[in-house]
């Protein structure tokens, strides 16, 4: 795969298949694993960093997985293609902003992503759509073993995998979900469900935008805790929350759609109308009314639109893909404008 | 220093906000932190949370922890008192080196302090165990295919223990 093949797909998570995709839009697990003999990131020297990168290297190249996989140090990307990885949800913002002695390693359409020294020597991502937290654990834990085998991770028995922030040692386990629960949020109720979520061990946040806010009614939810318990446990515990979720945004969907069905209707047309129409759209704007939109084709009310050209435009209108498109850095006002013809030209396509 | 958004309360808090590459920072009050919905990073209220139980309060740890000599990590030279500074540890061994004055903050946070999950296989008490347990769970969850293939390692491992 090159750098060009990986901007021309979309990655396997924006298919919109799989369990519950309505809802649950993907299921991701994070290891944090370190190799035992180098200090951790920020306390290792320039050579260490690089004896990472290079044990890593010899040890990936010879596990199918990997097999056609991109290895990009992120000191040789530009400012919009490290942006890219961002809005892509393959690196972090702190890889992509101080990319000095990082990197990482891509596997086809984007299934498993391992940043190299970041926060510890190994994150291993694994991403796939759908409510499928069983079988991404499954890969995720295959990919451990085999890099296992090959370096040797920090570990104690008493502490299992040692990490560089001890909020992540045991397992180094990071489970989550991505949810569109517009309904929720339309009926107000967003709020005191993920308190809920927040008492039971786990938290949740707004998928797009800073802090506390939320566009496009996505929410990332995942565990907190990492250790005492098995990783097959925390998984299920997640998945077992999910689901409530998900029973709560149908019912909240089904009382919408038989209280209010005129409001939705009129809400949902506007919005389509507008996003055909519109000469000029930020990216708050374009989430919030694709959101709605999401919702329609979900309940049958807006008709012919499909999830997998939907789910692609939530990363497509951001920033740095709008910019490569276009070949060149655009100001607010210019992305503001190739973004509203970008959908326009996406959604006039359909009728 | 007044808060930056207000400027009617003391800053108590660091902003750094970095869109499209350009670092910004401001130097906030709880409230307008609060407003911007900076989210406390969770490394730094184990610094404090490690601050306030460093021994008898002492101003520099360090000096405090055993009789004058710091606790330090042998393999990579951190100090106890650097990690109640920056919150993480400088390398696997550090965990071992500061275990006890740790054991209270890996209980706040995590609830435990034992390791239950997956272990690296040179110190598994027993490799063929946990297989053995995965083995079981897919079996109950009728996971035939991913059972068929645990079964078929647990049988290579017996065939040649030492391998892998």
């Amino acid at each position: 795969m090159t750098l060009d093949d990986l901007w021309d797909g979309t990655g396997e998570w924006l298919k919109g298949s799989g369990p519950d995709s309505d809802i649950v839009m993907s299921s991701r697990i994070r290891l944090a694993r370190n190799i035992d003999k180098y200090p951790f990131p920020h306390w290792a020297d320039a050579g260490q960093l690089e004896g990472v990168i290079g044990d890593f290297k010899s040890a990936y190249c010879s596990i199918d997985h990997f097999k056609g996989a991109l290895f990009l140090r992120m000191g040789e990307l530009d400012s919009i293609e490290k942006q890219m990885l961002i809005e892509r949800h393959l690196v972090s913002r702190e890889h992509a902003f101080r990319p000095e002695h990082k990197a990482v390693l891509i596997s086809d359409r984007e299934i498993i992503s391992i940043m190299v020294n970041e926060e510890d020597h190994l994150r291993i991502q694994v991403l796939q759509s759908g409510l499928n937290l069983r079988d991404t654990w499954k890969l995720a834990d295959r990919i451990d073993e085999e890099l296992g085998q090959r370096l040797d991770f920090a570990y104690s028995p008493e502490a299992g995998y040692l990490t560089c922030c001890p909020t992540n040692i045991g397992t180094g386990l990071r489970a989550s979900c991505m949810v569109h629960l517009p309904a929720l949020v339309m009926t107000k109720q967003s709020g005191r469900i993920i308190q809920a979520i927040g008492k039971l061990g786990m938290t949740a946040r707004g998928l797009f935008g800073e802090g506390t806010e939320s566009y496009g009614n996505f929410f990332q939810i995942s565990n907190q805790v990492t250790l005492g318990h098995p990783e097959e446990d925390m998984v299920d515990n997640l998945g077992r929350m999910i689901k409530q979720i998900i029973d709560q945004e149908n019912a909240a969907r089904d009382a919408v759609f038989a209280n209010q069905r005129l409001l939705l209707e009129d809400r949902m047309t506007r919005s389509l109308e507008e996003l055909k129409n519109a000469k000029l759209i930020s990216t708050e704007e374009a989430l919030n009314l694709l959101s709605t939109i999401r919702l329609g084709a979900d309940l049958g009310i807006i008709k012919g639109v499909d999830r997998d050209m939907l789910n692609g435009l939530f990363i497509q209108i951001q920033p740095a893909h709008l910019q490569k498109k276009e070949g060149k850095q655009l100001s607010a006002e210019e992305r503001d404008a190739v973004r509203a013809d970008f959908i326009s030209q996406k959604f006039n396509l359909k009728d | 220093m007044l808060c930056q958004i207000c400027g009617k309360n003391d800053a108590t808090v660091e902003f750094t906000e970095i869109i499209n590459e350009e670092v910004k920072q401001l130097q906030l009050c709880d409230a307008c932190a609060k407003k911007k919905g900076v989210e406390m990073e969770q490394h730094f209220s184990i610094a404090d949370f490690l601050a306030s139980i460093s021994d008898a309060g002492s101003a520099d740890p360090d000096a405090a922890a055993d009789g004058g000599v710091p606790l330090r990590c042998k393999k990579c030279g951190m100090t106890f008192g650097e990690f109640q500074k920056i919150g993480k540890f400088g390398c696997g061994d550090c965990y071992l080196a500061f275990r006890k004055s740790l054991l209270p903050l890996i209980k706040r946070i995590h609830g435990s302090t034992r390791h239950t999950g997956k272990t690296k296989d040179p110190e598994a008490p027993d490799l063929r165990q946990t297989l053995q347990r995965k083995l079981q769970r897919a079996i109950d969850t009728e996971e035939f295919e991913e059972a068929a293939r645990l079964r078929d390692e647990i049988r290579d491992l017996e065939k040649d223990p030492g391998g892998k």
